[in-house]
């Protein structure tokens, strides 16, 4: 068995693996606090490379302050999304939630198409050095970002949630928003939240990965249904079931791109997905989600 | 009053007939999308040329209109849009399209309208078998791995791994490197391909570096020919690529950075004109349009203008010729010789509608960045 | 359902004497596309405005349709009856195993479940190049026969396709009718009145999931014969989701409804030619603003209420 390429592509899963759990994790952050599944999610990421090529090779503007401006920029484009569509209507049902994250994701893309047109968009990576050698396996400096960023956002989500009031606030809804609100905790400022992170992740995914995988207006929806299975199968809602789950994906679908076809390598999460929503809806790690997701 | 309205229907008729008449030829080019670096200069080409006729009063005092609708380098929509041109507006021909598979897709089309069509995509099933009403300017894709096996040949490399793309430009272009590469003495040890809209080839890639190939043949358009050096290089594969005469546009070295520096490949003397010696029968024809196109839209020529460039030719030659018939033209077209274009030196015939051989092809490589002649 | 009837012979005379004033072939082109699209929504707002359930996966069941014609007339030599019959076979056949399953879930994971198969198919159309002919596609479908009479030119597929939406609209407008359709809209209020009345509400709903399969799948068949051509990019999610659009747009469970989105959607690319790329932001903007204000669709602006089965 040739390891040096099995540990290649395990370490490539890992790296695009890492972008599903930065998806997933926003799906989550969202979720639990609005119940909604947000489709604009991987409009974020989209953003996150686009915008990032717009600042740094249109205008050069030097890459950390472009990353740092590209960031806000997309938390308020998360922000506009949901305080614009989603919270002036009244009585939403699931349906009309549906179709309004839908209708972002479509205007997004329409917007991105209208200014970055067709083309597939290349940035160099953050750390022009040759990429490192182990085990026979070689690692790019860019999938190191990726993982570093990941590394970090989790800890910042971990202590967040875990120490600081805003956090447990969130999960205090996520639990039961009739009792938050009941406590005094701003259900909708919370809302306006969620979307802000979920949109700053999702820009960070973009950001890093880029330079990796290239940015078309159109990628979002593939990289959000992907993400969207890493978060079903970590167990909707469980903030860092997707992380794991996303891990999973990746390496699974880098597996099979090496071993049996790279063209139905995207096929592989999605038929991961359907077997997960058809036969256990609360994903591995199994939640009190299952109840609430099947119908009467 | 049936006076005066007789009079108004006969100044309409005149009116019409003086200022409505154009000669109305139809483009269709990838000009956005996966393979804009193709369609886009090819536009450009072709408004220039159009803008140059019309100054100089047009076709024996008539105007002409180009036509160009994007196909975004989708065969569904190039279908739509040779449909278009045909149904809704009337052309007298087509330049395009830019891509050996959407080409393919429309040749049922211009066949059944009885439309002639001179494409600027390269592969060689595109006219073989000839079809009546289909040409094309770009040097024939067999041709283009002749040449380069014939260079690999020369340097004792015998052991290959090719790469292509599942369109139909590399679908074509692998058919030939797998069934030329006998006759040159040519193992091909690896055969992987890759969708156009991939961005990773690594997969591929470890499975060629297996089998240990003195070289890898890359064969698409699209950004698979910046992705597979880009990838060679973070594998550390150090053996030469070559790539087709896809290649053709500054912007892929651009895109494939400092991996592409040494890449081999066949292409039209457009790109090197500057190095040819002044009594090459090209050169001027190739200075002259590289002249004219660089000044007027601040950026380098590439291949791909220069087949929209040659196709353009084409067809208004043929309508100064025998004017505004679509037989006619097509005649005309199959029967020119001699015809000094930025692709080569043509000559058409009933077998032949691509009129050009091995010869149109220099090697070129790059180096530091630019293109140029590959020593020996 | 008289004013739908009268509307019915309204319209239908309308468009049958289109081709007869307007003869350049693109424009009659386009309007077999309006037909097309207009099946296809027909069966999705059955499901979406009745059932009230979401697939984002009809460009799925659309390309089951054309692709199965297309490969068994083209690559088999099958007559091209025997095509759109094994298409329908296979779709309500991928329908069935989609919505056993996906029925028991709450409305998100429904869509998700539909989107993760329409995207399935779009891969598998890309990758399985040896059958489907991959990206690139293939062409050289021949044309449909109908009693003799070969479909080959514009006009003709026209009356043929408008002929089919007619009977489709008549079709779905006796299903509302029926006890079925009565029970189905019931279902949509509150789901809980029907099942404590022992109806079964589940049975309904995969039924209505697979109606919408069958129309989607008959209008890809139509689309492989009158085009000639297919390739993967025809198919993509984009579509799906305009459809769902058009089906909000134009109003949810409104047979009328479908017929408006599905020509705004052919029509808009038209009319939009030098704005092209604006397109989907216009749509994007359209879908949003008609979900905050008018959760009914356009027909909603007109009053009283049409082919609702009201």
């Amino acid at each position: 068995m040739d390891w040096q390429n099995f540990l290649q592509l395990v370490l490539s899963g890992i790296t695009i693996g890492s972008i599903y759990a930065f998806i997933g994790i926003g799906f989550n952050i969202i979720y639990n606090t609005t119940s909604i599944i947000n489709f604009a999610q991987g409009e974020f990421v989209m953003l996150g490379g686009l915008i990032l090529y717009s600042f740094h090779q249109t205008l050069h503007i030097p890459l950390i302050p472009a990353i740092l401006l590209t960031l806000i920029l997309v938390t308020l484009i998360g922000i506009g999304m949901e305080r614009l569509t989603l919270h002036p209507v009244k009585n939403p049902t699931v349906l009309n939630m549906i179709i309004i994250t839908i209708g972002c994701s479509i205007f997004l893309k329409g917007v991105a198409l209208s200014i970055w047109g067709r083309e597939v968009y290349h940035l160099p990576f953050f750390f022009p050095r040759p990429p490192f050698q182990i085990g026979g396996a070689s690692i790019t400096t860019q999938s190191l970002v990726v993982w570093i960023a990941l590394i970090l956002s989790s800890a910042f989500l971990y202590f967040f949630y875990r120490f600081t009031l805003l956090g447990k606030a969130m999960r205090a809804c996520s639990v039961n928003p009739v009792a938050a609100r009941l406590m005094g905790i701003k259900v909708k400022s919370l809302v306006t939240l969620s979307f802000a992170l979920a949109a700053f992740l999702g820009g960070l995914a973009g950001v890093t990965i880029t330079p990796i995988s290239l940015m078309d207006y159109q990628r979002g929806s593939l990289l959000a249904l992907k993400g969207f299975a890493a978060a079903v199968l970590g167990g909707l809602g469980k903030e860092f079931g997707a992380i794991l789950a996303g891990m999973a994906l990746g390496i699974t679908e880098s597996l099979v791109a090496g071993y049996i076809s790279s063209g139905y390598k995207d096929a592989v999460s999605l038929l991961i997905l359907l077997f997960i929503l058809f036969v256990r809806p609360g994903g591995i790690m199994g939640s009190k989600e299952e109840i609430s997701l099947r119908e009467l | 009053m049936v006076k005066r309205l007789l009079l108004l229907v006969m100044f309409s008729l005149v009116g019409c007939l003086i200022f409505g008449a154009e000669y109305r030829i139809g483009a269709v080019f990838a000009v956005t999308g996966p393979a804009s670096w193709l369609g886009d200069p090819e536009k450009k080409t072709v408004e220039m040329l159009e803008e140059e006729i019309n100054a100089q009063g047009g076709i024996n005092g008539i105007p002409i209109r180009v036509i160009v609708e994007d196909t975004k380098g989708d065969e569904t929509q190039t279908v739509n849009a040779v449909r278009k041109l045909i149904t809704r507006d009337r052309v007298l021909a087509i330049i395009g399209p830019s891509r050996s598979g959407t080409t393919l897709a429309v040749i049922p089309i211009v066949e059944k309208y009885k439309v002639p069509l001179v494409s600027c995509a390269a592969a060689e099933a595109i006219v073989k078998p000839v079809k009546k009403w289909v040409f094309k300017t770009p040097q024939t894709d067999r041709f283009a791995v002749e040449r380069i096996y014939q260079y690999m040949k020369k340097k004792g490399i015998k052991r290959i791994g090719i790469i292509t793309g599942t369109t139909g430009f590399g679908a074509q272009g692998r058919k030939h490197l797998l069934a030329l590469a006998p006759k040159y003495g040519i193992e091909v040890v690896a055969d992987e391909t890759y969708a156009p809209q991939d961005t990773d080839m690594t997969p591929q890639l470890l499975r060629i570096k297996a089998k240990n190939p003195q070289a890898i043949v890359n064969w698409s358009i699209v950004p698979g020919q910046a992705i597979v050096p880009r990838n060679m290089k973070e594998l550390g594969m150090n053996i030469p690529l070559f790539q087709s005469h896809g290649f053709g546009n500054i912007k892929y070295v651009k895109a494939a950075g400092e991996a592409a520096e040494g890449i081999i490949f066949p292409a039209g003397r457009l790109l090197v004109a500057d190095l040819l010696p002044d009594t090459h029968p090209q050169k001027k024809v190739l200075m002259e349009y590289k002249r004219k196109y660089e000044s007027r839209y601040q950026e380098p020529v590439s291949t791909f203008g220069g087949h929209a460039y040659d196709a353009f030719w084409l067809i208004v030659n043929a309508l100064k010729a025998v004017g505004p018939n679509r037989a006619k033209i097509r005649d005309y077209i199959e029967n020119t010789k001699n015809f000094v274009g930025t692709g080569g030196i043509f000559n058409f015939s009933p077998e032949d509608h691509n009129g050009l051989d091995i010869e149109a092809f220099e090697m070129l490589t790059v180096k530091n960045g630019k293109f140029t002649l590959l020593g020996d | 359902m008289r004013k739908d009837l009268k509307g019915l012979v309204i319209f239908f005379s309308l468009i049958f004497l289109f081709p007869l004033l307007v003869r350049n072939p693109y424009y009659i082109g386009v309007l077999v596309f309006w037909g097309i699209y207009s099946i296809i929504t027909l069966g999705l707002t059955i499901l979406m405005g009745y059932a009230g359930q979401i697939s984002l996966g009809q460009a799925g069941f659309f390309a089951v349709g054309a692709y199965t014609s297309g490969i068994l007339t083209t690559r088999f030599g099958l007559p091209p009856w025997l095509g759109i019959l094994a298409g329908l076979g296979l779709s309500l056949l991928l329908s069935l195993f989609l919505a056993l399953p996906s029925l028991k879930l709450k409305g998100h994971y429904l869509a998700m479940a539909t989107l993760g198969f329409g995207e399935i198919v779009h891969v598998v159309l890309n990758a399985w190049v040896g059958v489907t002919g991959g990206p690139s596609g293939f062409g050289e479908i021949p044309a449909l026969s109908f009693l003799g009479w070969k479909l080959d030119s514009e006009i003709r597929f026209f009356y043929f396709t408008w002929g089919w939406v007619f009977l489709f609209f008549l079709f779905s407008l006796s299903l509302l009718k029926s006890p079925y359709g009565r029970a189905l809209r019931s279902l949509h209020a509150e789901e809980r009145i029907p099942l404590s009345l022992g109806v079964n509400v589940y049975f309904y709903k995969v039924f209505a999931f697979l109606w919408a399969a069958f129309y989607a799948s008959f209008a890809g068949s139509l689309y492989a014969h009158f085009m000639t051509f297919l390739s993967p990019s025809s198919f993509t999610l984009i579509l799906s989701i305009l459809l769902v659009l058009m089906i909000v747009v134009g109003g949810l469970g409104n047979l009328w409804g479908a017929l408006l989105g599905a020509g705004i959607l052919t029509f808009l690319p038209e009319i939009l030619r030098t704005f092209e790329d604006f397109e989907m932001l216009i749509y994007g903007i359209f879908l949003i603003l008609i979900m905050i204000f008018l959760p009914r669709g356009l027909v909603s602006l007109r009053r009283g209420k049409v082919a609702t089965g009201d």
